[in-house]
C-alpha cells in the first residue's frame, strides 16, 4: 500500500471522526456533572435538519450552523427540565428524545421542502466549505511532510479544527478552571457541592447546555460539511458510537481524541476493503468494522481490559435534604 | 400511607400523561397545517372500522404486547432493558432456523418449536448483558443498546452470506415452507362462522400474546420467584439481607425479558413474513419501552397500551397512505408518550399529590 493511499485513509478518518468526537465532549460534559445522556444521537439529528433547512432557506451556513445549535439546545433543555428539575429517569428521557428528533426531523422536512423527508441539497454558501491552511499548496512538494501538510491537515472545513480545538479546551476547562472543578464534583457527589454553598441545579443546567451547543455543531457538521443536505435518520447510530467512544475514553478529553479516532479509522477502513486486504492478506467482513466500536466498548464494560468507572452519582437525580 | 390513592396512581396519572401526550401530538398535526379531528377520524376508521384495520392492528399489538412484557419484567427487577430490538432479531434467527432446518408435519409442532427457539435466542442475547451486569456491574442500559447494533451487524452477516438463497440478491432468508404457514385470525374465526379479512396477518400468536400476559401475571404475582423479582427491584439492599441473590435475580429476570422480546418474531417472522428479512422487528422493541410505561408494567396494563399502540401504528400507517402526513408522526407521539408516561411523570404526579393533599386537609 502506498502513501498516498494512506494519507487518504486517514483524511477521511479526521472527517468521520469529527462529529463522533464532538458528540462524545458534548456527553463528557454532561455525564461528568452527573446527567447521562444517551439522547446525543437525538440532539445531533434534530441539529442536522435545522442547519439544513435553515442554510437552504436563507442561504447562509452561519445561520444554519446557529438554528442547529439552538434546536440541539432545546432538546437539552427538555432533558434538563426531565431530569433535573422533575427528577425523572434519565435513561429514559433520552430515549424519548431521540425518537423525539426522528419523528419531528421527518415531519417538518416534509412539511417544509416536501422531498420526502430531506432537504434541498446545499450549495455555495449553504455549506462549510474547506478551508486551504497557509502555504499548504507550496509545500506540497515537500516530501513526506508536504502531502501530510496539506493533504491531511489542511482542506478540512472550519468544524473540524473547531473539534480538535475543543480537546484541550475542554480538558483546561474541567480540569484548570473553578467551573470544571465544580462540575466534576458535582457528578461525584452534589450534596458536597450543596453544602459549600453552589447551586447543584445551576451547575448541571450549564452542563447539559454546553452538551447541547457541542451535539448542535456535531449535527449541523453532518448535514452542512459532510455532506450536502439533510437525509431522514442521517445521524445514522453515530450519537450512540460516541457514547461509546466516551466509556472507552473513560470520561477523560485527551483519550475521547484518541476513542474517536479509532472509531473514525474503523468507519474510514469500512468503506476501503481492500486496504484491510493489503495489510493483513484476508478479507474483513464490513459488518465486523461496523460492529466494532460496540463490540470494543462492551469489553471494556465488563472491566476485562482497564475498568470503566462512571462519575459517581451519574444518572441519579439530587434531593436536598430537609 | 401514599399521598396519592391507588386509583389515581393506577388511572388518573397515566390518563393526564396521555392526554398530555395527545393535546402535544394535536398540535404539531395543526402545525404541519392537517386538521387533527380529520387525522383522528381517519385513524379510528382505517385501525377500528373494518376487519381488515383490526386485523393489523391485533397484528402489530401482538408484537407490543411481546416487547412491552419484556420490558416490564426487566423493569421489576429495577432493570432497564432497552436491548428488545436486538433480542427480538435474534429471536427471528431462532425462527427461520427452526421453520428451515427441520421439514415439520404440521404447523402445531413447528410453532411450539419456533417458540422455544424464538425464546431461547432472545434470552442468549440477553444473558450476555445481563451477566456482566450482575458479575461485572457493566451499566446493563449501555451494554443492551450496544447489543442491539452487533446483533444489526450479526443478522446482517448471516442473511447475506449464510441465510441468503443462492442466485437471490435480498439480504433475506427463504421462503418458509408451507406446512409452517400459521392459522390467520381469519381462519381462527371461520371455525366459528364469523367472517374476519382473509389479508391482514393477524394470526394465533395474538392468543398466545394473551397467555404470556397471564402467564407474566402468574409469575410476577403468584409466585416465589416474581416476589423475589419485585423485591429486588424494589430495594436491593432489603432483597439481599433477605437472603435474595442479586445475580441470580438480574439473570433470571433478564433471560425471562430476552426470550419474551426474542418470542415476538413468531409473530412477524413466522406468522407474517414467513422468511426473515433484515429489518423484521421494525423498531417494535423500542414501542415495548412505551407500551410498559404507559401500562405501569402491569400485564393488564401492557395489554390496554399495546393495543393503543397496534391502533396508532395502523392508524398512521393509513394517514401516510390518504394525507400528506408522514408515518413518522406515529414516532413523535411514541416520544411523547415516553417522555410524559416516563421521564416527565413527576411532572404530572406532583400537582396531583397536592390536590389529594387539599382534599384530605379539607375533610379532615
Amino acid at each position: 500500500m502506498d502513501f498516498l493511499t494512506l494519507i487518504q485513509l486517514f483524511d477521511s478518518t479526521i472527517r468521520l471522526a469529527t462529529p463522533l468526537l464532538l458528540a462524545c465532549l458534548a456527553g463528557l460534559f454532561s455525564e461528568r456533572a452527573g446527567i447521562f445522556d444517551i439522547g446525543l444521537e437525538g440532539k445531533m439529528l434534530a441539529a442536522a435538519f435545522f442547519s439544513a433547512a435553515i442554510a437552504a432557506i436563507t442561504g447562509s451556513v452561519w445561520l444554519g450552523l446557529l438554528a442547529g445549535m439552538a434546536a440541539s439546545v432545546a432538546l437539552s433543555l427538555l432533558h434538563g427540565v426531565a431530569s433535573i428539575t422533575f427528577r425523572g429517569n434519565q435513561l429514559i428521557s433520552g430515549v424519548a428524545i431521540n425518537f423525539l428528533a426522528a419523528g419531528l426531523t421527518v415531519l417538518i422536512a416534509q412539511d417544509w421542502f416536501q422531498q420526502g423527508g430531506r432537504t434541498p441539497s446545499l450549495m455555495g454558501g449553504g455549506r462549510f466549505e474547506p478551508i486551504t491552511l497557509p502555504f499548504a499548496e507550496n509545500l506540497a512538494a515537500v516530501p513526506f511532510l508536504g502531502p501530510i501538510y496539506s493533504e491531511l491537515i489542511s482542506g478540512h472545513s472550519i468544524l473540524v479544527y473547531v473539534a480538535f480545538a475543543m480537546v484541550p479546551l475542554t480538558w483546561w476547562i474541567l480540569f484548570r478552571t473553578r467551573f470544571g472543578l465544580r462540575l466534576r464534583a458535582v457528578g461525584e457527589n452534589p450534596a458536597a457541592v450543596d453544602t459549600a454553598g453552589v447551586s447543584v441545579v445551576g451547575l448541571r443546567y450549564a452542563a447539559v447546555l454546553i452538551c447541547g451547543i457541542l451535539c448542535g455543531i456535531a449535527g449541523a457538521y453532518l448535514s452542512t460539511a459532510l455532506q450536502a443536505g439533510f437525509v431522514k435518520d442521517m445521524s445514522a447510530g453515530r450519537g450512540f458510537i460516541a457514547l461509546a467512544a466516551l466509556i472507552f475514553a473513560k470520561w477523560r478529553p485527551w483519550y475521547a481524541l484518541y476513542a474517536t479516532l479509532l472509531f473514525g479509522l474503523f468507519g474510514a477502513l469500512e468503506t476501503r476493503p481492500d486496504v484491510i486486504q493489503n495489510i493483513i492478506g484476508m478479507k474483513v467482513q464490513g459488518q465486523l468494522l461496523g460492529a466494532l466500536p460496540y463490540i470494543m466498548t462492551v469489553i471494556i464494560l465488563a472491566g476485562f481490559v482497564g475498568k470503566a468507572v462512571p462519575p459517581r452519582a451519574g444518572g441519579e437525580p439530587y434531593v436536598k435534604e430537609r | 400511607m401514599d399521598v396519592i390513592p391507588k386509583w389515581a396512581e393506577v388511572i388518573l396519572v397515566p390518563l393526564i400523561s396521555l392526554i398530555l401526550a395527545a393535546i402535544l401530538s394535536a398540535l404539531v398535526i395543526l402545525a404541519i397545517g392537517e386538521d387533527p379531528v380529520a387525522a383522528v377520524n381517519l385513524m379510528v376508521t382505517g385501525a377500528l372500522g373494518s376487519t381488515y384495520g383490526w386485523g393489523y392492528t391485533l397484528y402489530y399489538a401482538t408484537n407490543f404486547l411481546f416487547t412491552g412484557l419484556a420490558v416490564s419484567v426487566a423493569f421489576h427487577a429495577g432493570l432497564f432493558n432497552i436491548g428488545g430490538e436486538g433480542q427480538a432479531m435474534l429471536g427471528g434467527l431462532g425462527v427461520a432456523l427452526a421453520c428451515l432446518l427441520i421439514p415439520w408435519p404440521h404447523w402445531t409442532i413447528a410453532l411450539l418449536a419456533a417458540t422455544v427457539m424464538a425464546g431461547l435466542f432472545g434470552a442468549a442475547w440477553a444473558a450476555i448483558p445481563a451477566f456482566l451486569q450482575a458479575k461485572r456491574g457493566s451499566h446493563i442500559v449501555i451494554t443492551t443498546i450496544m447489543f442491539n447494533f452487533i446483533a444489526a451487524a450479526v443478522l446482517n452477516y448471516i442473511l447475506v452470506n449464510v441465510m441468503r438463497p443462492p442466485g437471490s440478491m435480498d439480504p433475506a432468508s427463504a421462503r418458509f415452507p408451507e406446512a409452517v404457514h400459521l392459522p390467520t385470525l381469519h381462519d381462527i374465526l371461520g371455525v366459528v362462522g364469523i367472517s374476519f379479512s382473509k389479508a391482514a396477518p393477524a394470526n394465533i400468536t395474538f392468543l398466545i400474546a394473551i397467555a404470556a400476559c397471564f402467564l407474566v401475571w402468574l409469575l410476577l404475582w403468584r409466585t416465589w420467584l416474581g416476589y423475589e423479582i419485585r423485591s429486588y427491584g424494589k430495594s436491593e439492599p432489603a432483597a439481599k439481607y433477605a437472603g435474595i441473590s442479586p445475580v441470580a435475580i438480574t439473570m433470571i429476570a433478564m433471560l425471562i425479558s430476552g426470550a419474551l422480546a426474542g418470542m415476538m418474531a413468531i409473530n412477524n417472522v413466522m406468522g407474517e413474513a414467513e422468511r426473515l428479512v433484515l429489518n423484521a422487528v421494525e423498531g417494535a422493541g423500542f414501542i415495548g419501552i412505551a407500551v410498559a410505561l404507559m401500562g405501569r408494567s402491569h400485564p393488564f396494563g401492557v395489554f390496554l397500551a399495546a393495543i393503543l399502540f397496534g391502533f396508532l401504528y395502523q392508524g398512521g400507517a393509513e394517514l401516510a397512505l390518504w394525507t400528506s402526513i408522514p408515518r413518522e408522526l406515529i414516532v413523535v407521539i411514541q416520544a411523547l408518550v415516553i417522555l410524559f408516561t416516563g421521564a416527565l411523570d413527576n411532572m404530572v404526579r406532583m400537582p396531583l399529590e397536592k390536590l389529594f393533599l387539599m382534599l384530605r386537609r379539607r375533610d379532615a
